[in-house]
């Protein structure tokens, strides 16, 4: 605070920010966005290696001898399932009873707000199998998890033929200190969930389910597996959550070990990382890859069945079998053996995974960027909106002017800084003019205020309450009808009467507009910066979309491009975009019916995730950022 | 006047009924900024379920509240929300009362100092016109009726609402001139909560210039009126104790209420300084820092007596200021009562620098505080440091502000 406390430094400082306002503005926001590029660079981007003593320096030597078992369990379990049309439960809990597991089953059943029509699904019942492998050196007090979920047709059934034989092999050996639990899951998510409300006997969803009979203890980390081929040619991991949160980085770090020392190739977001690191080419991947995970991540949707138990303080990943056209094939008991190697690390754990970062992003499986790294991208895009604040800044304080060139934040204000000059040169009753203006107070604040989250609260309550209206009245199905109102009551938004302030006087005068742009530009620097901490990549991604707009917005000067720099600049169209560029770095480019499609699926995803498992992207979009964008909205407007 | 006031109570009312109606109640009496281990409903009602089995409140190692909160809410507990909303409401008018009592007296010195032609011709701008002064009482009790603190602290059932209601009306005791209330209020809200104490100088500096006793230490007449304040506080200090000694029939409430706010054994995370210190010190020098965390309340009383003579009403805004910064368990709800005074020096404020700032880092630490302490408890991503680096941020943000003001009015 020195260096404004020092009239000399203060002054000096404030002709600078209202000088070179705009310059400083437009290179914070390439300094941002330079250094979320410069990111996959390898110096910001250092290794990773593993913290955990427990899981570092110990070896394991794996056995899994039972790759031709997995397959032959496998074989059997596909065929019984095409005979329950289901998940066959009496089978599993036979096999598993078999194998000497402690076996539960847990039904559950769940009524979604509105059908699902990707997944075909509206009414889901379904039973989720378990079996609990006791440890013979504890006392069940602590346990891990290997979950594979059963999904439609014949997908995934290599994965429970593994798991069976695997714990087949487990069930053999005399070393486990903590409980493992095999879990198969059916409806993916909604299984998980209600898996995981059971275990932990809470209901944060309206699941209905029986409770689960069998507990062994504390779950310390989860890897859930997908598998769908006899044999794989790679691995791909996922590790985003629900609302964008990760595991720790050891557990990604275990996995890649093991694949490492297996020989298998291992990828994330489905790209493999190259050897090279300093060539154009390279770096480009990386980026790629970086890109990826901040998109997948900014979703906020969980990227594989592991997402969820995160929510409950559980480090989870999920492991993908892929089988492409590659040469180098490898079969179940590598497969299997690297499952059993990561196992027996996670089983030599003596506390819970904390040494590590949760906090990162990963431009490849072999570096990370860690929180201290990555936050400066996102400080710079907030500094132009401070920047910009402290421009308007003292705008809404009442009082004479007169000694007002003292302080920085009122001197900025260019008509005060104007009825200040004034006010030097001695001209009274200019002075008193101005005094007497009709100043808005905050009152004038109030009615586009409540209009814009009037608004916002619509968006997020309507599109569900009023499906039933909706259908009755128009030709639509309730999935498209829910989709369809989120739409209207969007676009309907900008529409919104313009001009409440009017009601009060003094609103109308331009003082009113920037005390309503300095109010929205801290309300959307709080907002990010709270969205920023808790998931990186949603407050980066819409810091990087609506900080320009947001920053130059004004009701005079070319006011069509600043209004087509707003609408490009609202969370929707993020999403759009974002659906593109998402389908562009996977390189399968969507065209633009294809793209729209996506994200009529991506809108309904959103609902769902919200209602279903309380995903925060949707409610933080429409009871926040859209208000604020809104009340941006009316800057523009403003008359 | 009474009509904005009875409006304004009216909204500040039926936003609480709302709120406890909804289910943010049940989080918002969860947070730990709103609720500390002193305060806390939970821990009123534990001790209440103790009291009605029989067995001593403090017998358990949960309830720190004093006895006659305990007794009062023993009648009271089917009205528990109703008692919090009114003492809500006899706080903001007692402040209002206060304060248009003090612009009375502000604007009769003022207007004295006017007629004697003291003042500087270039202070013309911080004389403060009747129209200014008609409006701050009413944005006194706005301040404190809707200010979201006050409201979370209402709805949590945070007893700390009580002693606030004690304090509002020791200052409406002392600025109407009255010794004996004065006192009163002042030992029940040292009885409360301890901290008060301090307000015993600024009270009696303000009586004293009420009377229009110089305030030298040769002066006889001095020496007596102090004597007899301080002869009435400590009386009824004494009276309230003992009280509370034959209620519950043993001393038991001493240990477990003023040695708990003395020597600060429960670190539970809260927006002070304490628990994250004294969770990292070894034991045994923690006897000693506790001792140089608690100077800090009582410390600045005394240079600030000297500095702030003939200010006592600002003098007793700092020092409640200073009481919600440096006391082992603050609240949202103490720092939303010093808020509250805010606006009797808005006149002061085109002096205040960076006092935008201040408050936006202020606001931004106050939504931080879940976020943190959601990725630090829940999410298990964060840890301690990051929540504490918060709560520094926000007690700097109060300090610097206070001192500035405290800069400008001296």
């Amino acid at each position: 605070m020195g260096l404004l406390s020092d009239p000399h430094c203060r002054r000096a400082l404030s002709r600078l920010v209202v000088r070179l306002n705009t310059p400083l503005c437009v290179l914070s926001y390439v300094a941002g966005l330079g250094w979320f590029l410069a990111m996959a660079l390898p110096p910001l981007a250092p290794r990773t290696y593993m913290s955990e003593n427990a899981m570092g320096s110990t070896m394991v030597e794996e056995q899994f001898p039972h790759g031709e078992r997995a397959l032959a369990y496998a074989r059997d379990f596909a065929a019984q399932k095409k005979k329950a049309g289901g998940i066959p439960v009496a089978w599993l809990e036979k096999t598993m009873w078999g194998l000497g597991l402690e076996v539960y089953k847990q039904p559950f059943a769940r009524t979604l707000p509105f059908p699902d029509e990707s997944r075909e699904r509206y009414m889901v019942k379904g039973t989720n199998v378990y079996g609990i492998l006791r440890a013979p050196r504890a006392a069940s007090t602590e346990s891990l998890v290997l979950s594979v979920p059963c999904s439609e047709g014949t997908q995934n059934s290599q994965a429970v033929g593994l798991m069976l034989a695997l714990a087949a092999y487990f069930r053999g050996q005399i070393y486990w200190a903590k409980d493992i639990i095999f879990l198969v899951n059916e409806h993916d998510l909604l299984g998980m969930e209600a898996w995981l409300e059971a275990y932990h006997d809470v209901n944060v969803t309206e699941m209905q389910s029986s409770g689960t009979l069998g507990r062994a203890g504390a779950i310390q980390a989860a890897v859930a597996l997908e598998l769908s081929s006899d044999v794989v040619t790679s691995f791909d991991v996922a590790v985003e959550g629900l609302n964008g949160q990760l595991p720790n980085l050891d557990l990604v770090n275990l996995f890649h070990a093991f694949c490492q020392k297996n020989g298998l190739l291992c990828t994330i977001q489905g790209k493999l990382q190259r050897s090279d690191w300093d060539t154009l080419p390279a770096y480009a991947h990386s980026l790629q890859t970086l890109l990826l995970m901040v998109l997948k991540q900014g979703s906020g949707r969980p990227q594989g069945d592991h997402g969820l138990f995160l929510r409950y303080h559980i480090e989870a990943i999920t492991v993908r079998g892929i089988n492409s056209f590659r040469q180098y094939k490898y079969d179940m008991t590598t497969v299997g053996k690297t499952l059993e190697g990561m196992f027996r690390k996670l089983n030599n754990l003596l506390e819970r995974l904390h040494q590590s970062y949760f906090f990162y992003l990963l431009p490849s499986l072999s570096r990370f960027v860690s929180i201290g790294v990555y936050m400066p991208a996102f400080g710079f895009l907030i500094l132009v909106l401070v920047l910009k604040i402290s421009l308007l800044g003292g705008g809404p304080r009442p009082g004479p002017r007169g000694l007002h060139a003292l302080d920085l934040w009122m001197q900025l204000n260019k008509c005060e800084a104007a009825s200040a000059e004034r006010l030097w040169d001695g001209d009274q009753g200019a002075a008193h003019a101005v005094a007497e203006e009709p100043r808005p107070g905050l009152l004038a604040l109030v009615p586009p205020l409540l209009v814009c989250h009037a608004a916002g609260l619509a968006l997020y309550l309507l599109p569900v309450l009023g499906q039933r209206v909706a259908t009755q009245h128009f030709p639509v199905s309730e999935a498209e009808a829910v989709v369809l109102t989120l739409i209207a009551i969007y676009v309907a938004g900008m529409a919104l009467p313009h001009s409440a302030h009017r009601a009060l006087p003094g609103g109308g005068s331009d003082r009113g507009w920037m005390t309503l742009k300095l109010l929205a530009l801290l309300y959307l620097a709080a907002q990010l910066s709270c969205a920023a901490l808790l998931n990186f990549s949603l407050g980066f991604l819409l810091a990087a979309t609506m900080v320009p707009a947001a920053a130059a917005v004004r009701p005079t000067g070319p006011r069509l491009v600043l209004a087509a720099l707003l609408v490009l600049s609202t969370p929707a169209v993020t999403l759009l975009l974002g659906i593109f560029l998402h389908r562009e770095l996977e390189e399968r480019p969507a065209g633009l019916a294809e793209g729209w499609q996506l994200f009529l699926q991506a809108l309904a995803e959103g609902l769902l995730q919200h209602h279903l498992y309380g995903a925060l992207p949707f409610p933080f979009l429409a009871l926040l950022t859209y208000p604020c964008w809104l009340l941006l909205w009316n800057v523009l407007c403003w008359k | 006047m009474a009509a904005p006031l009875v409006l304004v109570v009216l909204v500040a009312v039926t936003l609480r009924a709302a709120l406890y109606r909804s289910s943010l109640a049940a989080f918002i009496s969860e947070r730990v900024e709103v609720a500390s281990p002193l305060s806390a409903w939970k821990r009123v009602v534990e001790g209440l379920a103790l009291l009605d089995l029989g067995v001593s409140p403090y017998s358990g190692a949960i309830f720190h509240e004093t006895p006659l909160i305990i007794y009062l809410f023993h009648f009271l507990i089917e009205y528990a929300e109703l008692v919090f909303m009114i003492t809500d409401v006899l706080t903001a008018v007692a402040l209002y009362l206060a304060i248009q009592d003090y612009n009375k007296v502000v604007f009769k010195k003022q207007k004295l100092l006017i007629e004697l032609d003291k003042y500087a011709p270039d202070v013309a701008e911080l004389i403060r016109t009747p129209m200014e002064m008609h409006y701050i009482p009413l944005k006194v009790a706005l301040f404190y009726l809707l200010n979201p603190y006050t409201v979370m602290s209402c709805v949590a059932k945070s007893t700390c609402a009580i002693n606030n209601t004690v304090i509002a009306f020791f200052i409406l005791a002392t600025i109407k001139g009255s010794a004996f209330l004065s006192a009163v209020f002042l030992a029940l809200a040292t009885y409360q909560s301890l901290y008060p104490v301090t307000l015993f100088a600024p009270a009696l500096l303000y009586l004293l210039q009420r009377q229009f006793i110089p305030i030298k230490p040769k002066s006889k007449s001095f020496w007596l009126y102090t004597m007899q304040y301080a002869a009435l506080y400590l009386c009824s200090l004494v009276v309230i104790i003992c009280l509370s000694f034959f209620l519950l029939n043993s001393w038991d409430f001493i240990p477990s209420v003023y040695g708990f706010i003395l020597s600060v054994p429960d670190l539970t995370p809260n927006i002070g300084l304490f628990w994250y210190f004294f969770a990292e010190m070894f034991e045994h020098f923690s006897l000693f820092f506790v001792c140089v965390f608690q100077i800090n309340v009582f410390f600045y009383t005394i240079p600030l007596a000297v500095k702030l003579k003939e200010h006592p009403v600002f003098f007793m805004f700092v020092q409640l200021a200073i009481i919600s910064i440096f006391k082992s368990y603050p609240t949202v709800g103490d720092v939303a009562l010093y808020m509250a005074f805010l606006p009797v020096w808005s006149h002061l404020y085109r002096f205040l620098r960076n006092i935008f700032i201040l408050s936006c880092v202020l606001i931004v630490c106050s939504l931080l505080f879940p976020v943190l302490w959601h990725l630090w408890i829940y999410a298990g991503s964060a840890n301690s440091n990051f929540y504490y680096a918060i709560t520094l941020t926000f007690n700097i943000g109060q300090v610097s502000r206070e001192t500035r003001r405290t800069f400008t009015s001296c």
